[in-house]
């Protein structure tokens, strides 16, 4: 078993990211954000507060939304993690990557990848979610630039789309 | 962060062991929403990590005719997330729908709530108001406890060296029996409760008295309480709003709240008062019925 092991130092770790099976060292001590982006060189995934407020390391793990700065690397062996590196399907956006950029509800853009993720989450629990469900799912995610309004819009935008390419995807 | 040793455990018996070899100098990790950021900061600083949510007892989640029984490594996800659990232990799933934020409930966990025995954990006045009892287990054998007996100060709590909780087990729901929890605070999410407020009641045949009430207070006093004297004084007596102004009148008087940066003693024990009587109101509705949709934060 992976992720196992006693002795300090170093350990392997399995984990499954975007798809692709991968090994990584880790010491016990270090996050899921960190051997992301540190190890993995998957730096698409953010830091902001790094104690679990701001929502900015936003990651999926066994489909749940998590903050990768509240997960040691080693409790995630054997999990499936996907980063905002996995959304796009080769080079299309998607719906909510898409809606994010027409609606410009990003300034500095360091809360998008988090806040992508959280979305992604809420859609596939709740395709066609009302405002105050966007605004509830969204709420562990902060973003100083845009008033959030536009953020919103884009969550409303990205369920539209989905939703007709769903349909069109059935006729 | 500082260096420590991780093991993963797949049964009790590990667990209660390992935490006996590295006495004093373990801790017990599930969500880990606590225990990462209070190691980031310093606060806490194992030489062992002991992750325990693997193992099955922590993980069971079962609603049976004798009650409900939740592993203490149970996140707060699969608790909101099970409708018939939610219906008939309401106000459980209203206190774990608000802690932390979604990213948090899927990793935050019952037993990691009651354990950082936080004065404002929101989980734990709902776990007192649905009369909640703890199952431990150490190295002397298992014992059982009401949760309102389990945290004795700010981040204290009656664990003994080589204990850990188990599960939380909960009786059945009486007929006619509803229950809420809410907090105060000045938004509507991700925040720590100013007052926070559980309550469970049971009414009679014709839906119009009280045949018992409980309630659990957060947030105003060292830890959280059941105010014994509000159940006593509302036992028996007609469900209206002398009953319960009168029950935020005894909550008040039962409480110790300091004044810190998220409110003053005076308006924690104001606000006590008029979150007992909501909260109250909102457990009666159920309790009949009624349509009482509550809407998270409102």
């Amino acid at each position: 078993m992976t992720g196992w092991g006693v002795g300090m130092g170093k350990r392997i770790v399995q984990i499954t990211v975007n798809g692709d099976t991968t090994e990584f060292l880790c010491e016990p001590r270090q996050t899921l954000l960190e051997v992301l982006r540190n190890t993995l060189e998957l730096t698409g995934t953010k830091e902001g507060c790094s104690n679990g407020n701001c929502g900015a390391c936003t990651v999926l793990m066994n489909g749940l939304p998590v903050v990768s700065c509240l997960v040691l690397a080693v409790e995630a062996a054997g999990a499936e993690v996907r980063t905002i590196e996995g959304v796009a399907r080769g080079s299309h956006l998607d719906e909510v990557q898409s809606a994010f950029l027409e609606g410009a509800a990003l300034q500095c853009g360091i809360c998008t990848p988090g806040f992508i993720m959280q979305a992604e989450a809420l859609l596939a629990r709740n395709p066609q979610p009302t405002e105050e469900e966007i605004r509830f799912y969204l709420a562990g995610n902060l973003c100083r630039c845009t008033g959030y309004d536009k953020i919103v819009r884009a969550v409303q935008r990205a369920a539209q789309l989905r939703q007709a390419a769903q349909q069109n995807g059935r006729s | 962060m500082h260096n420590f040793e991780y093991q993963a455990v797949a049964t009790l018996d590990e667990a209660v062991q390992l935490l006996e070899q590295h006495r004093g100098k373990a801790r017990l990790l599930a969500g880990g929403t606590d225990l990462i950021d209070q190691m980031r900061i310093g606060r806490h600083t194992p030489e062992f990590v002991i992750d325990v949510k693997k193992i099955a007892e922590l993980n069971r989640l079962d609603l049976a005719t004798d009650g409900l029984y939740v592993g203490a490594a149970v996140p707060c996800y699969r608790i909101t997330g099970h409708t018939e659990l939610s219906r008939q232990y309401a106000a459980l799933s209203d206190s774990c729908c608000i802690i932390g934020g979604i990213q948090i409930q899927s990793r935050a966990t019952l037993g990691g709530n009651l354990c950082n025995s936080g004065p404002a954990a929101d989980s734990i006045p709902a776990m007192i108001a649905l009369g909640g009892s703890c199952l431990i287990r150490g190295p002397a054998g298992s014992r059982e406890l009401p949760i309102e007996s389990f945290c004795t100060a700010p981040s204290k709590n009656v664990l003994q060296a080589g204990e850990l909780v188990v599960e939380i087990r909960f009786p059945p729901r009486a007929p006619r029996s509803g229950s809420h929890y809410r907090r105060m605070i000045p938004r509507n999410e991700m925040d720590i409760a100013v007052v926070g407020v559980g309550a469970s009641v049971e009414l009679d045949e014709s839906l119009s008295h009280f045949v018992s009430v409980r309630v659990g207070l957060g947030a105003v006093a060292p830890t959280p309480l059941l105010a014994g004297a509000v159940a006593d004084a509302l036992a028996g007596q007609p469900v209206n709003g002398s009953s319960f102004a009168r029950a935020a009148e005894i909550a008040r008087q039962s409480i110790a709240p300091i004044t810190d940066m998220r409110g003053t003693r005076e308006y924690r024990i104001h606000a006590t008062g008029v979150m007992v009587q909501r909260v109250l109101e909102m457990a009666v509705a159920r309790a009949r019925g009624e349509d009482a949709n509550y809407r998270v934060g409102h």
